[in-house]
């Protein structure tokens, strides 16, 4: 098993001299807040590095930095990756906005990306998937699969975009299921197996068949699983080692087109500050392969939903829509504006509870 | 807000399950303070436990197999542990620290290859008759076997502490190492044994987590749960049985919080996570005006000059 | 067969002599762990030992990073140092250090965006204020109750990381951040940022005091009736006792003063390295802290190497992360093999070991 493996790498090593760097690769640094073997947020992040490298073979050199702390290290190791020739840096968490910012003034011709951010700069371009979108089709499938029209939802923290999230995925349940209620869980965590498992066994004993979760691990999977008969979503990654039952569909995070589009940018030297918020049309966000346990129909209307938000011609955020307090919000028609969105701390008329202060 | 959507029987019964690992962990580190000895690195023991179980259930398909292998592992660390503290005579606080943080290095390279693989299902026993007896049937008699092991072993280790010569041996060790060494005690022999047990219980609660909680391999995936095992030792002062009261509490608050989240209630979480270690605190200060104190050689270092 | 024999006095030969060979231990040890990961073991050690200090490309920036990064640690490890050496035991350094942040940065931030000269020297009383009042908890109650501080400390830091938490979350929360957790970046509040005194050295306000605690703690200990106190306390606690000195007050002193220094690290490096006060704000500086004490010996100058070359591997790992894509898993496992070996060998300082002839029963 692994001790040969190891010792095989040993052997490996001492044949090996040092690889000299060839000087016109291009280097692309990535800079992750967990480990790579977490299954869930890096873990993709990390596929997307592999996947630029897959594509562009010998023409780039790929680092990356795992378990960064926010603040103070993730600026150090910017700055190290810089220093080191990289040309274009993703950097692949909230938490290092300002880091990023930061060291971008410091080095003006290497290029930035931070995920999920909001400020940008003249090297520093800022991305985002609009999982919405994804949260909507799942809210739908979830709606018609519901036998107790309970659908529980395993939250993390109490930001824009986690709301966004539920609000999404509740407005397309209750769309094709007016009897749709919502119990959420806030977990305060986006990683830690044990809660996430025992979330989910909360939400399933409180009557919830069906589980959506926004933290990272697979753990509710498994507990649906040991439930019996409860649906599930895979989050982040496909997780289709739990498919057809209980994981029935899944939102993938998949970074890989943009990461070898920007790349290429830099490689042609067209590469430009950008704001991308990404969704389903431009594949940034994926839909896992929805399984035989759900009903044909449904499975249409779902992959409808799909094409209709791919090609733009429905917005997951079309009103008429009011606040959770009865205030109206959106109109007949009207569709919600990426600056509300991006801010958004409210639950829409329907959900029960207060969002966490 | 509906409250009568917490069921009292399944809250009952997932508040076990909560409580296993920390249970097992904890009353394995109760054993090694009682014979003297402080051993910070739980949650490196715990988390290489998980790793070894969780590989080994792989690679056989036994979660039996998989649990012994956890014990195994993590009796096998501690026994670094072991070595720095008795023979090599460090601080036991250092020591322990530099153990967590070996453990959790050790556990994250030995599973990148486990990443994403499921286990072999542990399955839940269904006792004839007992299990199916209204609420205590869901309560009590329908878990996996660790389970039921930890309550054996919090009997077990109460029962050797209070009756038996190794109990009052290991006992007199922790209360004071240099008359027990008088009285002719093999005081690092002890203490070694009493470690080696320590990690393997650790071990198991960490693969109790890997292989039936979760159940699933991740990097870093005890989050934590091997500090709360030390906490409930000192919770409990050193009672096997206010160990198992204390992991029921850690594990009540846990999933009660959880439950009144689900049922729609708006708690302020963080304060309520806070509540088991404020509560650890209060039961600290009733303890010392209570006399019943910690082991009288707890943490010192031992070194036979004769 | 062997035994080991007290030395009458520390050995001051091997007290120097030990850590070095540790270093060279892990460098073996490490070297084979790293050719088994199949990566070239010299270059591996090169990497994290010397590329960050004499690297011509980049070690111009990471020399000063270092002092960043040992800076928190070396002020959190003198301050528990004073008490180790009285046996008290503060563990807790990672919740003083946090409390240290967050009233801090909060003192910071109720002046935003006041621009004062006299914000900045509130927020260290602050911070500092923070720390010892957090530390006053567990020695109140040891002083009070006789209970525990080891525990009743540990204790304290989850609380303290909820707090943080909630403070991320709601006080503190910036109301320009689009909801996102965590405070305004204090980087961008001139009159509470803590920046470097001279561009490109690393050094800060933290790194300052830092350095003025190893002078404070070792004039204390080697010069002052207090520090001789601290040390009678900890090698004859009832000679101690019959010499006079008050047990209360010397708890009260140690845990206050260590859970000042961390209160201040935290300030120090919420106000400056890291800007912010944000839910992951805390990264393990307490409880490294605590091993940098013992690596160094609990000796101010000791601590001083020790902070040093801790934060050595921590940025050399990040090197060799960078650039022989080793995973951060093999660093923590080579940083926990140094501590092990360090521990292990101060053994030869305090002991000598013999060799005997079987006796004959």
């Amino acid at each position: 098993m692994t001790i040969t493996k190891l010792l095989a790498g040993a052997a490996l090593a001492l044949g090996l001299a040092t690889s000299a760097v060839a000087q016109d690769k291009t280097k692309v640094g990535f800079v992750y807040v967990g480990p790579v073997g977490d299954g869930g947020w890096t873990y993709e992040h990390d596929q997307g590095r592999l996947a630029v490298e897959a594509h562009f073979g010998d023409k780039v050199e790929t680092t990356y930095v795992e378990n960064v702390p926010e603040g103070a290290d993730a600026e150090r190791v910017m700055t190290q990756m810089a220093l080191q020739g990289a040309n274009l840096i993703f950097t692949t968490s909230f938490g290092y906005m300002d880091p990023t910012i930061n060291v971008a003034k410091k080095f003006p011709n290497v290029k930035f990306e931070h995920a999920t951010g909001y400020k940008t700069a003249e090297n520093v371009g800022v991305y985002s998937a609009r999982f919405y979108e994804g949260r909507a089709i799942q809210g739908t499938i979830a709606g018609h699969m519901t036998q107790s029209n309970v659908i529980g939802y395993i939250a993390s923290f109490p930001i824009p975009e986690v709301i966004r999230g539920i609000n999404s995925a509740y407005i397309h349940a209750k769309k094709v299921n007016p009897d749709v209620q919502f119990k959420i869980v806030w977990a305060y965590t986006w990683f830690d197996p044990a809660k996430e498992a025992d979330a989910a066994k909360v939400l399933i004993e409180q009557g919830a068949d069906v589980i959506l979760q926004h933290t990272d691990s697979k753990a509710p999977q498994a507990a649906a699983q040991a439930a019996g008969n409860v649906y599930t979503f895979g989050q982040a990654s496909d997780m289709a080692e739990f498919s057809p039952m209980p994981r029935i569909s899944s939102i993938i995070d998949n970074w890989a087109p943009y990461y070898i589009a920007r790349t290429q940018a830099v490689m042609d030297g067209t590469w430009e500050s950008d704001n991308t918020w990404d969704g389903i049309g431009p594949g940034m966000v994926g839909i896992g392969e929805i399984t035989d346990v759900v009903p044909a129909e449904v499975k249409a209307e779902a992959l409808a939903l799909k094409d209709a938000i791919a090609k733009g011609e429905y917005h997951p955020f079309t009103g008429p829509l009011n606040k959770q307090d009865g205030s109206p919000w959106l109109a007949d028609g009207e569709t919600a504006d990426d600056g509300t969105l991006a801010g958004m701390n409210f639950y829409v008329e329907g959900i029960e509870g207060e969002i966490p202060q | 807000m509906d409250l009568s959507a917490i069921s009292p029987a399944l809250l009952l019964a997932s508040l076990m399950v909560a409580a296993t690992p920390i249970l097992i962990a904890g009353i394995g580190e109760l054993v090694v303070e009682r014979a003297g000895v402080l051993n910070l690195g739980v949650e490196g023991m715990m988390i290489t436990g998980a790793i070894c179980g969780f590989a080994i259930t792989i690679e056989t398909g036994s979660p039996a197999v998989g649990f012994v292998a956890a014990a195994v592992g993590g009796a096998l660390l501690s026994l670094l542990f072991a070595i720095l503290t008795q023979f090599a005579l460090a601080n036991q606080v250092a020591s322990g620290l530099a153990l967590t943080l070996f453990g959790l290095g050790l556990s994250s390279l030995l599973g990148q290859e486990y990443v994403g693989l499921k286990p072999a299902q542990t399955p839940d026993l269904h006792i004839p008759l007992l299990s199916d007896l209204p609420f205590l049937g869901t309560v009590l008699f329908s878990h996996d076997v660790m389970v039921y092991f930890g309550l054996a072993l919090v009997a077990a280790v109460w029962a050797v502490l209070k009756y038996t010569r190794v109990g009052l041996v290991l006992r007199a060790v922790g209360e004071n190492h240099d008359a027990a060494h008088a009285l002719g005690y093999k005081v690092v022999r002890i203490r070694v044994l009493a470690i080696m047990f320590g990690g393997a219980c650790a071990g198991l609660g960490g693969a109790y987590i890997s292989l039936i909680r979760v159940p699933q391999w991740t990097e870093g995936m005890t989050a934590g749960a091997g500090w709360i095992a030390l906490a409930l030792v000192v919770f409990a002062s050193w009672k096997p049985w206010r160990v198992l009261l204390g992991a029921y509490l850690f594990g009540g608050v846990t999933v009660l919080q959880l439950n009144l989240q689900a049922a729609g209630l708006a708690i302020p979480v963080e304060y309520l996570s806070m509540s088991p270690y404020l509560i650890t605190i209060l039961v600290l200060v009733i303890m010392s005006a209570d006399r019943s104190r910690a082991p009288g050689s707890l943490g010192r270092v031992f070194h036979a000059s004769g | 067969m062997l035994k080991l024999e007290k030395r009458p006095q520390p050995s001051r030969v091997f007290a120097w002599l030990t850590p070095l060979m540790a270093v060279v231990l892990t460098m073996i040890a490490g070297g084979i762990l790293f050719a088994m990961l199949g990566k070239n073991p010299v270059e591996a050690i090169r990497v994290i030992f010397w590329d960050p200090l004499f690297n011509e490309q980049f070690a111009s920036y990471s020399r000063p990073q270092l002092l960043v990064k040992a800076g928190p640690l070396i002020l959190i490890a003198i301050g528990l140092s004073l008490g180790f050496r009285a046996g008290i035991w503060n563990i807790g350094a990672e919740g003083q250090y946090i409390l240290g942040a967050i009233v801090g940065a909060g003192v910071g931030l109720a002046f935003y965006p006041l621009d004062a000269w006299y914000v900045f020297p509130l927020m260290v009383i602050g911070g500092a204020l923070g720390g010892w009042l957090w530390a006053m908890i567990p020695a109140l109650l040891k002083v009070k109750f006789g209970t525990n501080e080891i525990l009743v400390s540990l204790m304290l830091v989850y609380v303290g990381e909820q707090l943080l938490a909630s403070m991320s979350l709601g006080l503190l929360k910036n109301p320009e951040g689009l909801g996102f957790p965590g405070s305004r970046n204090l980087k961008d509040y001139p009159s509470a940022f803590n920046d470097e005194l001279i561009a490109g050295t690393g050094m800060h306000w933290g790194v300052l005091t830092a350095f003025l605690a190893v002078i404070f703690a070792y004039i204390l200990l080697n010069r002052h009736m207090l520090g001789f106190s601290i040390r009678l306390t900890g090698e004859a606690p009832r000679a101690a006792r019959f010499s006079g000195v008050n047990p209360n007050l010397l708890i009260l002193f140690c845990l206050g003063m260590s859970g000042l220094m961390a209160g201040l690290a935290g300030l120090f490096e919420v106000s400056g390295p890291s800007g912010q006060i944000s839910i992951d704000f805390n990264t393990g500086y307490g409880f490294t802290a605590i091993i940098v004490a013992f690596l160094g010996r609990l000796h101010p100058v000791g601590i001083l190497l020790a902070g040093l070359l801790m934060a050595l591997t921590y940025i050399g790992g990040e090197l060799a992360q960078l650039m022989l894509s080793l995973p951060s898993a093999a660093i923590q496992l080579f940083q926990g093999m140094l501590l092990f070996f360090l521990l292990a060998v101060d053994l030869l300082t305090n002991y000598r070991i013999r060799f005997v002839k079987r006796e004959k029963a």
